[in-house]
């Protein structure tokens, strides 16, 4: 991240009114959102409200297009980055539906990535000792077993050993900011403990946390600073922790009725 | 029917001097005699109308070469040193070798017959065991419509010959090196590999087609494997030709009941290649695994015709073909998956997949499903193409570029082939025979 230059108490993701499209479709409709490093937010909302591709377009997606608005990140003009770049400046987004590789092996992939992410920071490339040392601390956190690192990436994984993989993703890459897309989505109650640990231990002063989420229930691992409510592309009310406790209570129709009157 | 060329004459030739110069049992030679009368018939396949088999591969340019025969052959300067870096290696694999068609005896090593196995030249067998190779030889691998097949079973009086007795394991695997040394002027070999695995036995099988040098050379090679009740077999197949090289193997594979039969097939160099297996799953329960990668470039084509025929209740099939075509290549892919009425409860997956990574290349992917069975779970697919926009994205969000990540994937897809051989000196050698010469190519987005 470009840091000298830059006012030191701005924020770490600056969005400005951001518009979005899929096709002829709009679908982000005027998001305004500012991040802080130390910062943990939560983006909830119901389904087809936009979450996911906020935290997509964030990361680079390509089939999104921005059609107006800017993000800033850092001071820099975020849109203008390859997703690569995005991932080597400190983005990291942890996928709703992670993707397989056939062939390619989980550990082969974290070290590929490890090595750009190092060398785009200017730090010196991990020794196969140095990087296996950093791996086994990570994967302990998320309880990742050595043998699935032989495997290939996320292939024949179950849903909840995909979304550890990806928390693992985030540990090793060690972003400044982590999107998270529904990671908790699908988990059981102890998949969804090993995964919320692993991001809370990722939480830092230096860091910022978006989790994207329909549900409030991984909020009660990770306590966010701020909340806000994503409904058909734009943020419709934002809150602390206990906007998203009443949300639980009284339903996303509450929300949408109270914006309507 | 298709038309005999002109050519056909030097293969007359060479059968009659080869007839004079051999002596071998009465039953072969009147195998011999009908299998040169039908090649004669028959001639080379043609892409003719309603030839489904040969509708995309055009053996043209092997009819009208010319090749060289000698049925006495010598080593053409080969040794075991040569040989060490010129085919997968492991001292301790039992090993029959053949250069340019001949066995070479001083290069092959056998265990002993008396471990319950038997590795010998076909032509040692006709002495030592000849009840087992009368029952097996030429009686799978049919050449009544098959030019090939019949064009080498006329030439057959030698070969690698494979007995394993009754419930007897053999972990070492026996390794049937067929090395082409590239002499000065083309030549034609008839490679021919009988294997019969009884029942309960297991073995591990590994079939080698390499090439010493450039030169132009055609091989007709005919493999046969019977497997009793319960046999395992683990078959290795790799044909890696040279560059000008004319490669058609035919492969005849029939399971009694409860067999297994997993096969990983590697395809790479041979101007022109052709490989036709057939398996026929005879007896309930039986199981056959096929593996296949083929990687082709420059203007070499390479077609694979992969047939399964459930004949019994119970059984299951997994077909895993993959290919990387570069350059101007043409890969084919045919075969069916056949379901006998009385097949029941069959089990059959059929995949190819194909990378195709130049404008020029091209694939021609038809697996065929044919089901006259109703109480079955089957399925088959085939894909040409691109890597998805989602998986490069996937790759790009931790950091890679699109160049890195296509590398990556390129790599992985070659990578799930050669990951189910199981041995482990092979492996090393696929790794590095396939995966340090992968296609430089970047997906585009």
């Amino acid at each position: 991240m470009a840091e000298s230059d830059t006012d030191k108490n701005a924020p770490l993701l600056d969005v400005r009114d951001l518009h979005v499209s899929v096709g002829e479709t709009d679908i982000l409709k005027g998001i305004d959102l500012t991040v802080s490093v130390g910062e943990v937010h939560a983006i909830m909302g119901p389904n087809g409200s936009g979450k996911s591709t906020l935290a997509s377009v964030l990361a680079g997606r390509p089939e999104f297009t921005v059609t107006h608005g800017k993000v800033l990140y850092g001071g820099q003009n975020l849109l203008a980055m390859l997703p690569e770049e995005r991932a080597r400046e400190g983005i990291f987004l942890a996928f709703q539906y992670p993707v397989e590789l056939a062939g390619v092996r989980t550990w082969q992939f974290l070290r590929a990535s490890v090595d750009a992410v190092r060398r785009h920071r200017g730090l010196k490339e991990l020794s196969i000792r140095e990087f296996d040392k950093l791996l086994d601390e990570k994967r302990e956190v998320v309880k990742i077993d050595p043998e699935m690192l032989k495997r290939s990436v996320n292939e024949g994984f179950s849903g909840g050993e995909k979304k550890r993989n990806e928390v693992l993703q985030m540990a090793m890459l060690d972003p400044t900011l982590a999107v998270l897309d529904e990671t908790d989505s699908g988990l059981d109650i102890d998949a969804l403990k090993i995964v919320a640990e692993g991001v809370d231990r990722f939480r830092s002063p230096s860091k910022a946390i978006i989790l994207v989420t329909h549900y409030q229930r991984i909020l009660n691992y990770i306590s966010p600073d701020r909340v806000h409510v994503l409904m058909d592309g734009r943020i419709v009310r934002s809150g602390d922790r206990e906007l998203a406790l009443e949300l639980e209570k009284k339903g996303y129709d509450w929300i949408r009725e109270s914006v309507a009157a | 029917m298709t038309q005999a060329p002109a050519k056909n004459q030097s293969y007359r030739s060479d059968f009659r001097t080869a007839e004079q110069a051999t002596d071998s049992p009465a039953w072969l030679r009147d195998v011999r005699a009908e299998a040169m009368a039908r090649f004669e018939e028959l001639g080379f396949p043609t892409a003719r109308k309603g030839n489904e088999k040969w509708k995309y591969t055009n053996v043209a340019p092997i009819a009208r070469s010319e090749f060289g025969f000698d049925p006495k052959r010598d080593l053409n300067g080969l040794n075991a040193d040569s040989l060490t870096v010129a085919v997968p290696w492991h001292e301790t694999w039992h090993r029959l070798v053949f250069v340019d068609g001949v066995f070479a005896k001083d290069l092959s090593s056998r265990p002993e017959a008396a471990n319950g196995v038997r590795v010998s030249s076909l032509a040692e067998a006709l002495v030592s065991d000849n009840g087992a190779v009368q029952e097996h030889l030429a009686k799978h691998a049919l050449f009544e419509d098959d030019g090939f097949a019949a064009l080498n079973t006329a030439f057959v009086r030698d070969g690698a010959y494979v007995r394993v007795t009754s419930n007897v394991t053999l972990e070492t695997p026996i390794h049937l090196v067929f090395v082409s040394t590239g002499r000065a002027e083309p030549t034609v070999s008839y490679p021919r590999v009988l294997l019969v695995a009884e029942a309960g036995s297991r073995a591990t099988v590994i079939e080698s087609y390499v090439a010493l040098g450039d030169g132009e050379y055609f091989n007709d090679a005919v493999s046969e494997t019977v497997l009793g009740e319960g046999a395992e077999i683990e078959h290795y197949r790799l044909q890696a030709e040279g560059e000008s090289a004319f490669h058609v193997g035919t492969a005849r594979v029939v399971q009694a009941e409860g067999s297994n039969y997993s096969s990983s097939a590697f395809f790479k160099g041979s101007s022109l290649g052709r490989y036709d297996l057939s398996v026929l799953l005879d007896g309930p329960g039986s199981t056959c695994r096929l593996n296949g990668l083929y990687m082709t470039s420059g203007s070499q084509h390479q077609d694979n015709n992969i047939n399964i025929e459930h004949a019994k209740p119970h059984t299951t099939s997994r077909l895993y073909y993959k290919g990387i075509l570069d350059g101007k290549s043409r890969a084919v892919f045919g075969g069916t998956v056949l379901v006998r009425k009385e097949a029941q409860k069959t089990d059959a997956l059929q995949s190819d997949k194909n990378l195709v990574l130049s404008p020029d290349a091209e694939v021609d992917s038809k697996p065929a499903l044919f089901i006259y069975a109703d109480d079955v779970k089957c399925g088959h697919g085939a894909t040409a193409g691109n890597i998805d926009l989602d998986t490069v994205f996937y790759m790009r969000s931790r950091g890679l570029d699109v160049d890195a990540a296509s590398r990556l994937l390129i790599y992985g897809f070659a990578r799930e082939s050669i990951d189910t051989v199981r041995e482990q000196h092979l492996k090393s050698y696929l790794e590095s025979l396939f995966l340090e010469s992968l296609p430089k190519y970047r997906f585009e987005f």
